[in-house]
């Protein structure tokens, strides 16, 4: 017999088990990644994040579409950048303290823009953020006192005062800042998510009619969660702040919003953690796969449509569709498929991008005729890489198709709950 | 006044041009309620398309054979995307669609790269239509005008006036009904679907000599449509022409008259800085008109959204 409060210390310690496991992931990944470039791009990923994490309090959790969400998190970064500038002049304000600021900037903008935009949900919530970041976007251009016109606001985060003798020089000073506050504001998400008005904002999204009856306002929980995303978005424009100490009308523009859009929705939105993934894989999406490939964005684009289309909860989704079967204990089922239809699979895309790559290379880069494709370099001028590719990519779809029977049954097997 | 007469024309022509990009998109929100974002990126692709057939078989044929490939292109997406999207509901539509704009765009860099393409008016069309007091409108200008009234009075005939047009409107408020009359609901959603995308082609074969063809373009005009659909009231066909009007008039307007701040608040009474690039206001004191500009059409959308959320003409909450 279990006494009452040493299973509620063992229930707290159970929920606070995640954020030790995460807290000390965060910890021990520079000692993984010690790569060159890696200290940069997890430092990428983690301001992701949080602006990922943002963004789907409204999509996910409160079912608001936006289409201006980079707003928010410009304005937090530039007015962290003008404060970075200022410290100089005897303004005390530690650096690790920015990013508060940066989230009271963002909180300031929402309380003035939810308070029209949230009555409404859907389409006309979609435009008057389409409106406002294209307003934003397009004043950057001509309040230079304040953007800094076409280059910029530009600052250096190693004037603020020392902080317990850490001045912020390294990159991996500023990677343990950013992964502080990405902890601190992922924490903070999930407890909104267990407050009352975070429970009432699914209800309001999923049926704002009976939620209204029951007796909230929906306009209310939406402004309220609408609040706590800008707060969040302030966040994360700081943290860019701090990284990258530069802030353009990039920031601010459309193209910004679209990719944390995409992140987000590719990672899955009905998931608290599906942001996580969608930003750590568009984030490597963008710098790794950039680095090889000028078409990235394509890539990203198809991606993003597939998932749209075939897995609309996303990566995570696809993911956690897997529990049943493992917890009816069939998922070895699963096995043999999965990996006979990996293999035409991987031949199918390799080939497919290689086709694309190779257009291309010949059509933008004439003159030079020898290409590397996945670690092989051969010669573009000639007949044969063409149709080896063609057969791989009609091949592999074919086998595919053929292996896509196999596993759709297998599913539906691993599915099945036998009545008894 | 001959400045006045030369830009109420631009204006018009421009305004015009916008209508025939709006006209298609609120048809196909106020039959499915979709707002297509990718519609600016078929109306590129008419435009990508006129000039790849106008390289070879001159800018008429391009002219006839562009629009139609972009409606079948349109019907396609809608039998094989949209209508996957549909069971997930309308937000997972709104952002299909917004991932389609996003996918043409990196296509169209991909097949025809980065920059500007040279897709040109015909020879035939290249003079000097007339002349009103040191400015002068071309001939290819007065064509686009006229296509642009030509496909309106079309687009109106067809659907007060004829059996399809009947159907349609009925479908767009009752549904069930027409389709247990018989009619093919799905595919009167398919067939408003390309020809709403197909209206962006047209549109984009006609503008594409005058706004440059280069990838950017739908990014340039995307978010002006909707600021024209949305203001006009979504899923008013008049609504759109008149926001269409607006619009156009207020982009050539805003960049003809080169008013300043500045002039302003001398008149209010404000003394000039002596060195106003210093001037902690310095945005605000050389800040002009054509400046301005681009902004207004985004200012007008919210004012709009705030204060009459359904539109100028729009009948029902969006």
């Amino acid at each position: 017999m279990v006494s009452y409060t040493s299973r509620y210390s063992n229930n707290i310690l159970k929920s606070l088990l995640p954020w030790i496991i995460s807290t000390l992931i965060l910890i021990i990944l520079p000692f993984i990644f010690t790569g060159g470039g890696s200290v940069t791009i997890m430092n990428q990923i983690g301001i992701t994040i949080v602006m990922a994490m943002s963004y789907n309090m409204l999509l996910g959790q409160g079912g608001m579409l936006s289409f201006g969400h980079a707003v928010y998190m410009g304005l937090g970064g530039f007015i962290a950048v003008h404060i970075m500038n200022f410290v100089e002049d005897g303004l005390w304000l530690p650096l690790p303290l920015l990013p508060l600021v940066g989230g009271l900037v963002g909180l300031g903008m929402a309380t003035i823009v939810g308070s029209f935009s949230t009555r409404k949900a859907g389409v006309v919530f979609a435009m008057i953020s389409l409106g406002i970041g294209e307003l934003l976007a397009a004043s950057c251009i001509v309040i230079t006192a304040f953007f800094g016109g076409e280059e910029g606001v530009s600052g250096d985060r190693t004037w603020a005062p020392p902080t317990f003798g850490i001045e912020f020089i390294t990159q991996i000073e500023v990677y343990y800042l950013i992964a502080f506050w990405v902890l601190i504001s992922i924490f903070l998400m999930y407890l909104f998510t267990q407050t009352p008005v975070g429970k009432m904002a699914n209800a309001v999204r999923d049926n704002p009619e009976r939620a209204e009856f029951v007796g909230y306002s929906m306009r209310w929980v939406r402004y309220v969660s609408f609040c706590g995303a800008g707060f969040f978005a302030g966040i994360a424009g700081a943290l860019f702040a701090i990284n990258f100490e530069i802030l353009t009308e990039e920031n601010l523009s459309m193209g910004m919003s679209f990719n944390i859009l995409l992140a987000t929705y590719i990672g899955g939105i009905g998931f608290f953690i599906g942001p996580v993934i969608g930003a750590v894989g568009f984030t490597l999406l963008q710098t790794v796969l950039g680095l090889q490939t000028d078409l990235w964005a394509l890539y990203t684009g198809v991606i993003f449509i597939l998932t749209v289309m075939y897995a609309p909860s996303g990566f995570t989704g696809i993911v956690t569709m897997h529990y049943v079967p493992w917890q009816l204990g069939k998922i070895h089922l699963l096995f043999k498929p999965y990996a006979k239809i990996l293999v035409p699979a991987l031949i199918f895309v390799a080939g497919l991008t290689s086709l694309i790559e190779l257009t291309n290379h010949v059509r933008h880069h004439s003159q030079e005729t020898s290409i590397t494709l996945y670690w092989i370099t051969f010669e573009s001028n000639t007949i044969i890489p063409w149709i080896v590719l063609l057969a791989m990519t009609l091949g592999g779809f074919y086998v595919c198709r053929v292996f896509a029977k196999e596993v759709v049954d297998a599913w539906g097997e691993a599915n099945y709950v036998e009545k008894g | 006044m001959d400045l006045f007469i030369i830009n109420f024309l631009d204006g018009l022509i421009y305004g015009l041009l916008l209508f025939m990009l709006s006209s298609g998109l609120t048809l196909i929100f106020s039959m499915m309620g979709v707002l297509n974002l990718a519609h600016s990126a078929f109306f590129m692709l008419g435009a990508y398309f006129a000039y790849q057939i106008s390289l070879y078989l001159g800018f008429w044929v391009g002219l006839l054979v562009a629009p139609p490939i972009v409606t079948v292109l349109g019907a396609l997406v809608e039998r094989y995307g949209l209508r996957q999207v549909h069971q997930y509901g309308h937000v997972p539509e709104l952002i299909f669609t917004f991932g389609l704009y996003f996918v043409i765009e990196e296509l169209v860099q991909y097949i025809w790269g980065k920059n500007f393409v040279e897709y040109r008016a015909p020879e035939s069309l290249d003079f000097v239509a007339f002349t009103l007091a040191g400015g002068s409108i071309q001939a290819y200008k007065v064509f686009m005008l006229l296509c642009s009234v030509a496909i309106f009075l079309g687009l109106y005939y067809v659907l007060a006036r004829t059996r399809v047009g009947m159907i349609i409107q009925a479908s767009l408020s009752y549904p069930k009904t027409v389709e247990s009359l018989g009619h093919n609901v799905p595919l009167v959603f398919m067939g408003v679907f390309g020809v709403g995308t197909g209206l962006a082609g047209i549109a984009g074969v006609i503008a594409g000599p005058t706004l440059q063809t280069y990838p950017g373009m739908a990014f340039a005009l995307g978010s002006i449509v909707f600021v024209c659909v949305v203001v006009g009231g979504l899923g008013s066909l008049f609504g759109a022409f008149v926001a269409s009007l607006i619009i156009g008039w207020m982009k050539t307007f805003a960049a003809a008259y080169n008013v300043g701040a500045a002039e302003i608040l001398i008149y209010f009474g404000f003394e000039y800085p002596d060195n106003v690039y210093y001037h902690p206001w310095r945005d605000l004191w050389t800040l002009t008109l054509p400046q301005i500009g681009p902004l207004l059409p985004y200012l007008l959308l919210v004012l709009i959204l705030i204060f009459r959320p359904y539109g100028l003409f729009g009948r029902r909450d969006a």
